[in-house]
């Protein structure tokens, strides 16, 4: 059944684009609030499509199919039909990261207040990169997955490189080529996958690639080809999560991107590797998933320790996150290499859960950088006294990320590294120390903020009502998936439950 | 021939040739008879008119059958069909773009400019409706010829002048490698029609000189590739297209190019379909690894130099250089794939390359430089402008939603497609686009966050409406590119690329 519903969905931001084009460039006021109004519009339309979303119900809803561009190839063979469709649709991991990018898109958007100057291109390339997003999860196929990956990647280069700090540009280029590595990669892996099966739906390709080894020896997919295009998309979403030692480029995009755009970044943007592991490693190429476990866990817990000890000597706070960031999504990894549900589940957890932290804390850093000028930990001491709130805030958001229990990084952790404890004990072993490194890095930011000498700030104000709102949703979101788990566990399990049989339980 | 076979030919078919020669002659003979003072304008809009009703007349063949005249020296198929309008469309804009030129040096000679250009674009013309290697042959020369002149029409411009010079030299040299390599085609077949050479490659006696045929090959590859300014025969290309004006140089970068990919799916295909190579191999296949390295050098040089140019027009010469490598990719592929994949991409290569030479036009004469930094600002300036260069820069680096993607994708489908894969070439072909993505980010960064002086820019109508076009034309070409492509499949029909109905006619008679 065709419903609309999830394209509305996926274009809904383009409503904004198209009104802020009537908006006179210079009418600040307007801008800004049309920018709040028009990620409000994908959130809405985000919850009717959560209500028709079936959480028992196994496999896509709300799919959408059409034809788009077909070539036809005669060869040797006689002629071969290509035809790519233009397909959408939702399952419970797919339905939690779209929610999570329209809740963060709105908190963003009211984060962009702090913009400067030339709101209104700022707000029409955030539209563009909101569709992408919410086009890249809502993807059911290789091809249309590419284009809003590759749609996340430009208005992410104005961005950062129009509004961000002082080396912006050199940010954005080394945000530009890193992902353009990625991608092309990934551009490689879909083209040979389709030239290869004749198609680039999701499930078809799954199912295709598990039939028997000689039915597949007739397509010259052989057992070497289906490890090299696994290994590829491996460091393809590598680069985007990121993994050591390809993060450089991130820590740069956290330190120079306006705080807004970071939200985003860390909060979304990173996740589509996360998303991209799963859906296209564990999920089409489970055997050679799994001969790699070890290989993932043990970069997982490189990341996850390296992360930490970088974080623990830097000056910036914006620095101390962005390693946090790299330390956090070896937890991802961890899950993942687990290959067992709770692994699994952990991994996905962390994918919200930091998705949230993340954006938490960024929008925090961004409040304290408006009033200080600076983000250097040396710059601040004594917050708390001034500005009680903001302080509180960013000690519960800094206990979320060393995985306070209560809150939803403590599940996450927790989860995965169960998973992991019953299939490679001793890498997870060395894995847990990550932890400890985790809360002495974060109490040393904090405290370092919140307590301590009372420095001048130009501006003391505590947070304001537009600050406070993303700060207590967020804070929010992030005890309630703390204290009631099972309402994220609930919508993830018939996904998960399909990868892992794929995977042999 | 007597009198009675000659109007035994159905010369209709050749309608839109007859179209632009007979417009061709009749503007060199109202600028004969014009005053010298008098604007040449009126002329473009003759010359467009002329090239738009040939493009009319191509549309009114479409359903004809595969036709052929004066013993297959001029063919009527598909093929031809389907290139021919690219290259009347590629001129049709390129003349829009001549009568918004400004530029007061070209004025008194403008008259010559829009019968050559017409000239040059028969001779493309029966470079695409060709089968016979004389008749090709003096297509391109009629092609080069007149671009040698169009080079160097800013009579007093000394890089004008001396981009001419080189372009004839390097020209003539190229020629020379080609018919070269003709002739030992020539030589070991004793025939000058495409089928017929094709026939007699299968002779046994051929066998044995597999070797000389592929020498001839490669000879004759690596001439025809003059035109398309692949590796190594490139270095004319920043040289000309630096010192030509710049509509000559949107010409020669598009519609010359596409005729240099006409005539290379011309002559290689249909004479070296079946033809032994050594150990007496299919020699397409032989030759791969060479054709391999010969677009990867194109695109790595290509890709790799632009980098160093802070000269926008020597910048979007290597571009279009490494364009070329690109194109060069799908004749490895063995497959049909071949002509719609050069189809689409001449195609979306025509409208971004043709949109933002429109807009260095624009920005070059206003600021009488060709410094990147002419691009300071311009999103601040004219937006109007930076948004449809940022689309067309976005198309040439490939980037989704454009139809320089949908072009790369489908480049990647034939590098990819048919056993054994050539990974290789697509990591290539991969690595050095990403590289492009440096110089064509560079000048997007340069428009959009650098702060520019310089006044507001005004563009005349001709070449908003061109900017419109090509602007609309790469995006809607990026959404749906099968408007494009069904078309393509609908009046495309491979075999009769392959079809010898002269052979048939001979039989008959």
């Amino acid at each position: 059944m065709n419903t609309w519903l999830l394209s509305i969905l996926i274009f809904s931001p383009l409503l904004g684009v198209l009104v802020l084009m009537f908006i006179p460039s210079h009418d600040e006021k307007s801008i800004k609030w049309l920018g709040v109004l028009g990620t409000l519009f994908p959130l809405g339309i985000a919850l009717v499509v959560l209500s028709a979303f079936n959480i028992a119900e196994e496999g896509l809803q709300l799919a959408e199919r059409f034809s788009w561009i077909s070539y036809e190839v005669f060869q040797s063979k006689g002629e071969v039909k290509y035809p790519i469709f233009y397909e959408v649709g939702v399952n419970g991991l797919s339905m939690v990261l779209i929610l999570l990018t329209a809740v963060v898109s709105v908190l963003a958007a009211i984060a962009s207040f702090s913009i400067k100057q030339n709101w209104k291109s700022y707000f029409i390339l955030f539209f563009l990169l909101e569709m992408g997003m919410l086009g890249v999860f809502a993807a059911q196929n290789l091809f249309l997955f590419f284009i809003f990956f590759e749609i996340t990647l430009i208005p992410m280069f104005f961005l950062i490189g129009r509004w961000g700090y002082l080396e912006r540009e050199k940010a954005a280029y080394s945000f530009l080529i890193y992902n353009g590595v990625g991608s092309a990669i990934l551009l490689i892996v879909f083209v040979a996958l389709f030239m290869k099966t004749g198609t680039m739906n999701f499930e078809q390709l799954a199912y295709t690639l598990s039939l028997p080894q000689a039915e597949l020896n007739q397509l010259f997919i052989t057992k070497g080809f289906k490890m090299g295009m696994l290994i590829a998309l491996l460091i393809a979403f590598a680069v985007k999560l990121p993994v050591f030692p390809l993060h450089s480029w991130m820590v740069r995009v956290h330190v120079q991107a306006p705080p807004a755009i970071v939200m985003i970044h860390s909060g979304i943007l990173l996740k589509i590797g996360a998303y991209g592991v799963i859906v296209f490693g564990a999920g089409m190429f489970p055997e050679q998933f799994k001969s790699l476990a070890f290989i993932i866990g043990l970069f997982g817990v490189i990341n996850l320790l390296y992360g930490a000890f970088l974080a623990l000597t830097q000056t910036d706070v914006k620095r101390v996150l962005a390693y946090s960031s790299v330390s956090h999504m070896g937890i991802v990894l961890i899950g993942l290499a687990a290959v067992n549900e709770s692994g699994m589940t952990g991994a996905v957890f962390q994918v919200v859960s930091h998705g949230l932290i993340s954006a938490l804390l960024f929008f925090l850093v961004g409040a304290l950088y408006d009033r200080a000028g600076s983000s250097e930990l040396s710059a601040f001491g004594g917050v708390a006294k001034r500005m009680p709130i903001l302080a509180g805030i960013f000690l519960a958001g800094g206990l979320a990320s060393l995985g306070l229990p209560g809150m939803s990084g403590f599940i996450s952790e927790f989860m995965a590294f169960l998973g992991l404890f019953e299939k490679m004990p001793v890498l997870a072993a060395v894995g847990t120390l990550g932890l400890i490194l985790t809360a002495v890095y974060v109490l040393r930011a904090v405290l370092a903020i919140t307590f301590g000498a009372e420095k001048d700030l130009h501006k003391a104000d505590d947070l304001s009502s537009s600050e406070r709102i993303p700060a207590f949703v967020l804070l929010a979101a992030i005890l309630f998936i703390g204290i009631y788990p099972a309402w994220l566990s609930d919508m993830l399990r018939p996904t998960l439950d399909a990868i892992l049989l794929g995977l042999g339980g | 021939m007597d009198l009675d076979t000659l109007l035994s030919f159905k010369w209709s078919v050749m309608a839109p040739e007859f179209i632009i020669l007979g417009v061709a002659t009749l503007l060199s003979l109202i600028d004969l008879f014009m005053k010298k003072e008098s604007s040449r304008k009126p002329l473009a809009w003759l010359a467009g008119a002329g090239v738009l009703a040939a493009l009319v007349a191509i549309f009114m063949q479409l359903d004809l059958e595969v036709t052929s005249i004066l013993y297959d020296t001029y063919r009527l198929d598909s093929f031809s069909k389907a290139f021919k309008i690219l290259l009347l469309l590629g001129t049709l804009l390129v003349l829009v773009l001549a009568a918004s030129y400004k530029k007061e040096d070209i004025e008194e000679n403008r008259g010559e400019f829009y019968y050559l250009l017409l000239s040059a674009l028969l001779g493309a013309m029966m470079m695409a409706s060709s089968a016979d290697l004389i008749t090709l042959f003096v297509g391109l020369e009629l092609l080069s010829l007149s671009s040698y002149i169009m080079a160097g029409l800013e009579r007093r411009n000394k890089r004008s002048n001396e981009s001419a010079f080189k372009y004839v030299v390097s020209g003539g040299i190229a020629t020379a490698i080609t018919l070269f390599g003709i002739s030992y085609v020539f030589g070991l077949t004793g025939e000058t029609n495409l089928f017929m050479i094709a026939q007699n490659m299968q002779e046994p006696e051929l066998l044995k000189h597999g070797f000389l045929l592929m020498f001839a090959f490669i000879i004759m590859f690596a001439g025809l590739t003059f035109k398309i300014a692949a590796a190594p025969l490139h270095m004319w290309a920043p040289d000309v297209y630096e010192g030509a004006p710049v509509p000559v140089t949107a010409f020669l970068s598009v519609v010359s190019k596409t005729a240099g990919f006409v005539i290379l799916l011309r002559v290689i295909i249909i004479t070296f379909i079946a033809a032994p190579g050594i150990n007496s191999d299919n020699i397409l296949l032989q030759v791969q690894p060479y054709i391999m390295a010969l677009a990867a050098a194109t695109m790595i040089i290509g890709n790799v130099t632009a980098l160093r140019q802070r000269n926008i027009k020597r910048m979007f010469a290597y571009s279009s250089i490494a364009q070329a490598g690109y194109i060069l990719v799908p004749f490895v592929s063995n497959s049909s794939l071949l002509f719609e994949l050069i189809w689409f991409y001449l195609l979306a290569y025509l409208f971004m390359n043709i949109g933002a030479f429109t807009i260095i036009q624009i920005l070059t004469a206003q600021e009488k430089s060709n410094d990147i930094s002419i691009f300071r600002g311009l999103f601040k300036r004219s937006p109007w402008l930076a948004v449809p260069m940022t689309f067309f820069l976005l198309s040439l680096a490939g980037i989704p939603v454009t139809a320089g993607f949908v072009g790369k994708f489908g480049i990647f489908m034939g590098a990819l497609g048919l056993e054994p894969a050539h990974y290789w070439l697509a990591a290539v072909m991969m690595a050095t686009t990403l590289v492009s993505y440096l110089y064509y980010f560079n000048v997007i960064a340069v428009m959009f966050f650098r702060d520019g002086e310089g006044a507001k820019v005004s563009v005349p109508s001709g070449m908003a409406a061109i900017l419109a076009f090509c602007a609309v034309s790469t995006i809607v070409l990026g959404v749906m590119p099968d408007l494009a492509l069904d078309f393509f499949y609908g009046n495309f029909d491979i075999n009769e690329f392959f079809m010898n109905i002269e052979a048939v006619d001979t039989h008959t008679h």
